[in-house]
């Protein structure tokens, strides 16, 4: 006989912790249709006939947010053999609330009783047995993050899957509030009533149950971490050093400063480049001596920078999501939208977006994928559309290159700062525009809880950085493959077979679309062929324009990458007008394939990814064409 | 008197919440309903939002909100 059983709770109250518990490393973790949330499944690692969905996290069923429609929905409508409602023991009252809404669904439950080890160490008792009387369903102590009690929580799973056996009925409603509520037909007023119900009854329930030590509330552990972490002068400090180290253990090149130190990111990254490097060198080495042609030494060529492109990001991927897991398990990610939502409320963001987008200017890759850590579906929609807007690092060499080339004279550093903060102010109005048009769904508001701070587990924090690398390879991989080869056919082949780029398909497409940038100033058919070679990797923009404007060599391609040498040729088709133009149009466009993976990696539709590709490129085109029109009319 | 109105430290009884629809349902949800106990803990460095004690937990909403919210202080 095989079950179906759903975990539910609320936020933080270690329901991801027991589901890893429950599950292992077996677990598979895709989108709910249609929105930013993910969607856990797994088999009990004990017992395979038990599959187990971990439901989002909600505070309750009322259908407010992304996650309380979903849990409500397959509450409702796939009926689970089973809920395991996570009732956090340190905060019951608020938890019960949850508790007493699945009872009404009528679903057979059991409720674990989580953090029991917290709740003894303040020297609280909850009676459990009399708790299970008064509801009328099993309620077993466990431990998730030290995997206490989960066995005997399964055992009882199993028995109520068995006998089908339901929560007493709720005798706290009077005339038909009941029928409404399970029909979901509250009006406003019963919603007022009922809610009072609940939280009376709960208030019941906890009175009978719970013995505390004290019976004011004391100072925790936590309250006295809080107290430094969000305190009025020290917060701001450390929430800059924590958001700097986040940085720079990703993507610094000089480790805290020092000359030369990679940071750990940075590190793996290039061992996994030279590891893949050596195996690609030696692949080559097998075809070309098994006597292969060319064009299929190229294309085996093409196809390992395809996958080694996926590889290049994962390392990136990967040391990010150690530091945002344990930000996001210890309570520390909660505090920082508390901390930063004075500023970002009036873009209409959250002030949990600060994080994707600050790493957006290391790499869009992981940065999106960082949005995940948003509170709404709302809010992780507009922050990765507007996340490729941050500047980043890959985006640098075409600005050297234009810098050193067209504004020679001019202070380099200031035009590469105006870009910069060009892209900072177009996805400030990106965001609000977003907001205004484009989701009108309810007001934004900031009623949320601030949870305890508490040592995350190494298996979760693992656990959750592995699945984020895995789902960025897979998901991602790909678009990233299939689109890094298919450009390389468009430039190396033309009807007659392979050829050079200035006479490749990609040569004719360029010429194709040209008049589509006259406009903006690059009407150039190289120009426009650099935009597309940019979507593999921005840098490539440089490599490109090399080759295509007098084929230079890769020495003078990297001394031209980092601004040292002027590329003369370019200025037959720029001017310093037209660079701003072309600089502001390939900062704005799509991102590389890489990030559109990870967009549709994180958005869990392909709509949703066009339309935030539809949005950067209209976005791109209407910057550009305003700077070539101003700049024009002033110079 | 409103939830904005207390300090840093001041307790208050909620008497009503002045909000409707589904910010309201939000924020009875969260646990915050007339004849509740809630407590202010502290404001965010920046001057917003505010942090209460309610039900045994930490709760964070913005002044605006807090405005709305009409208490007894006790």
């Amino acid at each position: 006989m095989s079950y179906k059983i759903a975990l539910a709770g609320n936020p933080n109250c270690g329901k991801t912790t027991l589901f890893n518990e429950l599950t292992g490393s077996r677990q598979h973790v895709g989108n709910w249709p249609g929105v930013t949330v993910d969607k856990k499944e797994g088999g009990y690692r004990k017992n395979k006939e038990i599959s187990i969905l971990d439901l989002p996290g909600t505070y309750s069923l009322s259908p407010y947010s992304a996650e309380e429609r979903i849990a409500r929905e397959y509450l409702v409508k796939e009926r689970p053999d089973v809920v395991i409602d996570i009732v956090d023991g340190t905060s019951m009252e608020r938890n019960l609330y949850l508790t007493l809404q699945i009872a009404e669904l009528g679903i057979p439950m059991v409720i674990a009783m989580n953090m029991m080890d917290e709740v003894e160490s303040r020297g609280d008792r909850i009676d459990c047995e009399k708790l299970a009387s008064l509801l009328g369903v099993p309620v077993v102590p466990i431990v998730a993050r030290s995997n206490k009690g989960t066995q005997t929580l399964m055992e009882e799973v199993l028995k109520v899957a068995q006998s089908g056996q339901v929560p007493r009925e709720l005798d706290i409603y009077e005339g038909e509030l009941y029928a409404a509520i399970r029909e979901n037909r509250l009006t406003e007023e019963q919603e007022e009533q009922v809610a009072d119900l609940r939280y009376t009854y709960i208030g019941e329930l906890v009175k009978q149950t719970v013995k505390k030590k004290q019976a004011v509330h004391a100072e925790t552990k936590s309250d006295k971490i809080d107290k430094i972490l969000t305190n009025r002068f020290l917060a701001l400090p450390i929430f800059v050093v924590i958001m700097y180290l986040m940085f720079a253990c990703t993507f610094s090149e000089n480790f805290l400063f020092i000359p030369e130190l990679p940071s750990p990111g940075v590190w793996l990254a290039g061992v996994v480049e030279s590891l893949w490097g050596g195996l690609a060198e030696g692949v080559i080495g097998l075809v070309e001596g098994a006597g292969a042609s060319g064009w299929i030494v190229e294309l085996v060529t093409s196809c390992l920078d395809g996958i080694g492109a996926v590889f290049g990001f994962l390392p990136l991927v990967l040391v990010l999501f150690l530091l945002l897991s344990f930000l996001e398990d210890s309570g520390y990610m909660a505090r920082v939208a508390f901390v930063m939502d004075r500023i970002f409320r009036h873009f209409g963001l959250s002030g949990r977006s600060f994080i994707p987008m600050l790493m957006g200017f290391g790499c869009s890759v992981p940065a999106l994928m960082a949005s995940r850590t948003l509170e709404s579906d709302k809010d992780r929609k507009i922050t990765m559309m507007i996340t490729p807007f941050m500047s980043c690092g890959a985006k640098l060499p075409i600005y050297a290159m234009f810098a050193a080339t067209l504004f020679a004279e001019n202070n380099q550093t200031m035009i590469v700062f105006a870009i910069y903060m060009l892209g900072i102010v177009v996805a400030v109005i990106g965001a609000l525009l977003l907001n205004k048009f484009a989701f009108q769904e309810g007001a934004s508001n900031f009623i949320m809880e601030l949870p305890q701070y508490r040592i995350p587990t190494l298996k979760s924090v693992l656990i959750h950085a592995w699945e984020k690398v895995r789902g960025f390879a897979v998901k991602a991989g790909t678009v990233i493959f299939a689109s890094t080869v298919l450009i390389w056919f468009l430039s190396s082949f033309n009807f007659t077979g392979m050829c050079d780029m200035e006479e490749s398909f990609l040569a004719s497409i360029g010429n194709a679309i040209r008049w589509i940038f006259v406009p903006l100033g690059f009407g150039d058919w190289r120009a426009s062929v650099g935009v597309v070679t940019g979507w593999i990797a921005k840098e490539n923009i440089v490599s490109t324009f090399g080759q295509l404007f007098g084929g230079v060599s890769d020495e003078v391609i990297e001394a031209v990458s980092a601004g040292e040498q002027a590329l003369p040729a370019i200025t037959e088709v720029f001017t310093k007008v037209s660079a701003w133009s072309y600089m502001a149009f390939n900062l704005l466009c799509m991102p590389c394939f890489a990030a559109v993976g990870a967009i549709r990696r994180e958005m869990g539709s392909w709509k949703w990814t066009l339309r935030a590709v539809g949005f950067q490129m209209a976005t791109a085109y209407v910057v550009a064409l305003l700077i070539n029109i101003i700049g024009n009319l002033i110079f | 008197m409103t939830l904005r109105d207390l300090k840093p430290g001041q307790s208050g009884q909620v008497v009503s919440l002045g909000e409707s629809g589904p910010l309201k349902r939000r924020i009875m949800d969260m646990g915050v309903t007339p004849g509740v106990q809630v407590k202010v803990i502290k404001v965010a460095p920046l001057g917003d939002p505010v942090e209460v004690h309610v039900r045994g937990y930490e709760l964070s909403l913005r002044k605006e909100e807090a405005s709305r919210i009409q208490v007894e202080p006790v």
